[in-house]
């Protein structure tokens, strides 16, 4: 036995080995192609100021800032999206779920409808349709609604009192030349981008959950109702501990795929990582870097979802075993 | 309008990156005959940008810088025929070249020093001087780019206009939103929509833009400041400077063909005319083809397939064309222009 895990873990040592090799000689036929063809390379341009402005961050931004600042406020616009994105299509989503389980024939009917059209189209047609019905709907920005006290919609987005400003407590949206100045903007295409990913995601969740409920065996929930719960204590006490189980793996990969999937923002022009780096990709020419980049931070990213989701999955199986 | 292309291309440019992991392949004075022996040349042009490279219904590319790339065929292969072309996006295009997909980019791009030292590449000559403006609607009564604080301006990524907007305004002291688009159709649709105040880009493309794409030609004007210079010219690769030569030269045969008068038509009449310079250049007296490696015609061909550059401007994006630019800068340098070719001889 001893002597077959040596042999094992020796493969698999050999075959590390090998892979990084390959990743280190393609990297070096790479680096020494572009050094003779006399294009330059290297993250040097990181640090140089970026030069362009982005129209929406929430990191204060200014094209004097560097590079790998305008980068961060990419990935931040990225998450900005993406995180109140997961939280809404979890939440629409195991709704519509539960509610394709329904006994009611019509909101049965109405849930199956949801997911067979949501799910069946391409986002990223979704996202240009949310998108130019959201622009094409709205007032202009010079004849914005008021839709309370300093609260304006219009093409420009909507404009929010929000704390801080020049000198006062809270910054107020004011009519100006062009429409509302100051204040906090949802700009449409933040808010296109998050309705389209909320809902499309909601789909793919729904039957996520209603795939973990129907596999709790029918015996469970009969044997619940006949110890005498009432359907919602059967619901909470016994089908959703099981169901849980087969959820949430599927659902982490949802999530991976809707904060990848805010790539997209660049068709509807709003400023996320993949935007941001685009522009760089651009100004510098430094394609290999800038895709290199974005790879990796999008790896991390799906990474730092993926652990967060096996933990939630080891505190939901502690969880299960105690109730 | 056709609906922005589907893809997202980062993984076309990850493509383009494993191409340029092949080895090496030998370079100097390779392109030419490489051309010759595939007996096409190949030619990065762009998506669609009318009046430059544009595909039409039949799927035939038009416009000023395939016109270069005809003009470059015909003086390679005698045939303006034999051109492959490649639609490359803003972020594709100059991995396109160094990679050695294409012979040739020939695709509205801006000559700037960081391009020029920092890619592998070199810019030949410049086709057409264009310059940064603005496009807003007229209902807003603006006189000046400068009346554009706090504006939210739509523009397309993928160029120097960005960084032209930011230079412009910062340097203005006037802060402006940029709302920026991967896809041309994305960006104007929301112009047009009302999303932004003013629209961005080359001067060129702002009269097509308004021309063809606005609802309403009369309800938007374009604004008087042009904010940047814009030579926009075809590049190559490093490390062949007999391929080099030979894009600058036909480039400059055009223009000086347009200086001697000699056009599509009067060529053969020109031929036996007693002039030397145009002996010269149309080949007829003495053989400057051989020195770039090139038939005797070389300079004649050319001309024969797209005509001057004059004519190449006037059908492309001239008064005989929808766009209906005026020459302006592109004018000859003894019209009041900046088209200048150093001599053939």
């Amino acid at each position: 036995m001893q002597g077959r895990r040596r042999r094992e873990l020796g493969i698999q040592a050999l075959l590390a080995a090998a892979l990084l090799a390959a990743l280190w000689w393609l990297l070096d036929v790479t680096a020494g192609n572009m050094a003779e063809r006399g294009i330059r390379s290297g993250f040097d341009f990181l640090r140089d100021p970026a030069g362009f402005a982005i129209g929406e961050s929430l990191l204060p931004f200014d094209s004097a800032d560097s590079t790998w600042w305008a980068l961060a406020a990419g990935l931040a616009n990225t998450l900005r999206v993406a995180l109140p994105a997961i939280l809404a299509s979890t939440l629409l989503g195991t709704l519509i779920g539960l509610g394709r389980l329904s006994p009611n024939l019509l909101l049965r009917g109405l849930c199956a409808g949801y997911v067979e059209t949501l799910r069946n189209i391409p986002l990223l047609l979704q996202l240009l349709a949310w998108y130019f019905v959201v622009t094409d709907l709205l007032p202009p920005a010079s004849a914005a609604l008021q839709l309370g006290p300093h609260v304006f919609l219009s093409k420009s987005g909507l404009a929010l009192p929000w704390p801080g400003g020049d000198g006062g407590l809270l910054d107020l949206p004011l009519r100006g030349e062009f429409g509302i100045v100051g204040g906090a903007a949802l700009t449409p295409e933040f808010l296109a981008l998050l309705l389209g990913l909320s809902l499309y995601t909601a789909a793919y969740v729904a039957e996520t959950v209603r795939g973990g409920i129907q596999s709790v065996p029918r015996g469970q929930s009969d044997a619940a109702l006949a110890l005498g719960m009432t359907r919602l204590q059967m619901f909470r006490l016994v089908l959703l501990p099981q169901a849980l189980r087969s959820i949430i793996p599927p659902l982490t990969n949802q999530h991976l795929s809707l904060t990848k999937n805010a790539s997209l923002a660049v068709a509807i022009g709003y400023p996320d990582l993949v935007s941001v780096a685009n522009t760089t990709l651009n100004q510098t020419g430094r394609a290999a870097e800038c895709i290199a980049l974005i790879m990796a931070v999008y790896l991390m990213l799906s990474l730092l979802t993926a652990w967060l989701s096996a933990w939630l999955e080891r505190r939901t199986g502690r969880w299960v075993e105690r109730s | 309008m056709n609906l922005p292309n589907v893809a997202p291309n980062w993984p076309a440019a990850i493509a383009l990156l494993v191409l340029s992991l092949q080895f090496p392949a030998a370079h100097a004075g390779k392109t030419l005959d490489q051309i010759r022996q595939r007996g096409q040349l190949v030619c990065g042009v762009s998506t669609g940008v009318i009046g430059f490279s544009a595909a039409d219904s039949q799927g035939r590319w038009n416009g000023l810088d395939v016109d270069v790339c005809r003009a470059i065929a015909a003086a390679v292969l005698n045939d303006a025929n034999k051109v492959k072309y490649v639609p490359l996006n803003a972020q594709q295009r100059f991995t396109a070249l160094q990679s050695g997909e294409v012979d040739l980019l020939s695709r509205n791009t801006t000559w700037t020093l960081t391009r020029d030292a920092s890619l592998g590449l070199h810019f030949t000559a410049v086709t057409y001087y264009d310059g940064q403006g603005f496009l807003v609607p007229k209902k807003l009564k603006l006189g000046s780019a400068r009346q554009l604080k706090n504006a939210e301006i739509c523009v397309q990524s993928g160029t120097t206009t960005e960084k032209n907007l930011s230079d412009y305004f910062k340097a203005q002291g006037i802060k402006i939103k940029p709302v920026v688009f991967e896809k041309f159709e994305a960006s104007i649709k929301a112009f047009f929509s009302g999303r932004c105040q003013a629209y961005t880009t080359d001067a060129s493309a702002l009269a097509f833009i308004r021309s063809k794409e606005a609802p309403k030609p009369d309800d938007y004007v374009v604004l008087p400041e042009l904010i940047s210079k814009e030579p926009l010219g075809p590049v190559v690769r490093r490390g062949d400077d007999e391929w080099f030569a030979i894009v600058k030269w036909v480039i400059f045969a055009l223009i000086e063909a347009e200086e001697y008068g000699v056009t599509q038509a009067n060529l053969e009449q020109m031929k036996a005319g007693s002039d030397p310079a145009i002996q010269r250049l149309l080949g007829s007296a003495e053989d400057s083809g051989k020195l770039l490696g090139l038939e005797r015609e070389w300079a004649a061909r050319a001309v024969k397939a797209v005509g001057n550059y004059g004519e190449l401007f006037q059908r492309n994006v001239g008064s005989a064309s929808p766009l209906k630019l005026p020459r302006g800068l592109n004018a000859l340098w003894n019209k009041g222009g900046l088209m200048y070719a150093p001599p053939i001889r």
